[in-house]
């Protein structure tokens, strides 16, 4: 018993590092691309989808780590996706209700959530293994890393397609803003850029 | 403007100006993990233009002759995933059944297509545009397929050609990949404005 008890905290630090860098959503397993790219035109939208990402990701593992033993084979799939779109539905109408103007901005894109790949990934990959405390600890990982793989693609796009963050200027007046990085191409371009600079990395340190 | 031409421009505008793929960002996990080679996309783009025309439809049904009638709107969600889950089992069976061979070669990416946004993206998106007629959703549907189909398509093609190009190591793969749909976006861009 005391073995692991002494390996208890080292597990629970490991799984809340894993989703920050080692298997961060986004950068290292291609995962949830779609928000990625979508919200990341400025830093707000892209921290508000964070913020509905870790909500969403930590009560849908709450839940699926409580009935992990009831859980059948062949429903296991649509059982998550039903938790997943009941916790969605919450997340959208708080939205609706206390941010109108960004849920409005946001658009199809909360509902969306239910598709993306991380939660159903950690649901099964995670969550229906594991406790209730390591799931709480990796949904709260991979939902920061996720958060903050968006906010640096925000804040990237939003500082050099208008010379602003958080709609502060925050670039000299000279500056002359790349109008295309806030569209459609610019998120491509700079996650683009972005996973080669991480295998960079990555290959650099190894 | 009569019913054929509103049809027609919805159909263009869904598969060129707002195609779902390359400006909506719809659909990008099979759009980067069965673009490699061309027979695979096309197979990926023809299912996912089935499940979309079938679960359009059966979703634009569902919402206004049951989930609005009664006031049951915020359970619109819930049932729309269920409606693609059951969808995307149909031609899993179907698929399974008659094409084995494409079955093998597709793998985990075709009960993927259940968590394919394409799908509850354009359910949505008929839903946010106010579509209220049923035509115009099983047009606008198709349309999204065939979008889909043709941005997939053009990827597969461009890939097989990029496996002989000269690219530095640390941008192989998908990084390369978003950098071309990059300039694919940039390119159908030039359609915007075609359609008032």
């Amino acid at each position: 018993m005391t073995e692991t008890s002494d390996i208890k905290p080292k597990i629970y630090q490991q799984t809340f590092l894993a989703g920050l860098w080692r298997e961060n959503p986004v950068f290292r397993l291609l995962l949830g691309m779609c928000p990625t790219l979508a919200v990341t035109a400025a830093l707000k939208p892209a921290l508000t989808m964070g913020l509905c990402v870790i909500f969403v990701l930590v009560c849908s593992n709450i839940v699926v780590s409580l009935m992990r033993n009831l859980l059948k084979p062949h429903l296991r799939i649509l059982m998550f996706t039903l938790t997943i779109s009941t916790f969605v539905t919450i997340a959208d109408l708080f939205l609706k209700a206390y941010v109108p103007k960004m849920s409005e901005a946001l658009g199809p894109y909360v509902p969306l959530i239910i598709v993306n790949c991380i939660i159903i990934c950690r649901a099964e990959a995670c969550a229906s293994k594991n406790n209730l405390a390591v799931s709480i600890i990796d949904a709260l990982g991979m939902g920061l890393g996720f958060t903050f793989t968006l906010c640096v693609l925000g804040a990237i796009r939003e500082l050099l397609s208008t010379g602003k963050i958080f709609e502060i200027q925050m670039m000299p007046g000279a500056f002359v803003p790349w109008a295309a990085l806030s569209m459609p191409v610019g998120a491509f371009l700079t996650l683009g850029l972005l996973l080669g600079l991480v295998n960079q990395i990555t290959k650099t340190r190894s | 403007m009569d019913t054929l031409s509103i049809l027609l421009t919805g159909f263009i505008s869904i598969v060129i100006i707002n195609n779902l793929v390359l400006t909506k960002f719809l659909g990008i996990c099979p759009y980067l993990g069965v673009s490699s080679r061309i027979d695979m996309a096309f197979g990926m783009g023809l299912a996912v233009t089935f499940v979309v025309t079938l679960s359009g439809t059966l979703t634009w049904l569902i919402d206004h002759l049951i989930l609005i009638p009664i006031g049951l709107e915020v359970t619109r969600y819930v049932c729309f995933i269920l409606v693609i889950a059951g969808a995307v089992q149909l031609v899993e069976m179907y698929v399974r059944k008659f094409f084995p061979s494409l079955y093998e070669s597709f793998g985990i990416f075709l009960p993927l297509i259940t968590t394919n946004c394409a799908i509850l993206g354009l359910c949505l998106f008929i839903n946010l545009w106010g579509i209220d007629n049923l035509l115009e959703a099983v047009v606008l549907s198709f349309g999204a397929g065939i979008g889909f189909t043709m941005a997939i398509c053009i990827m597969a093609g461009i890939r097989e050609n990029l496996n002989i190009a000269d690219v530095p190591a640390c941008l192989k793969g998908a990084p390369i990949t978003l950098i071309t749909a990059g300039l694919l976006a940039l390119a159908f861009m030039g359609f915007a404005g075609m359609i008032r």
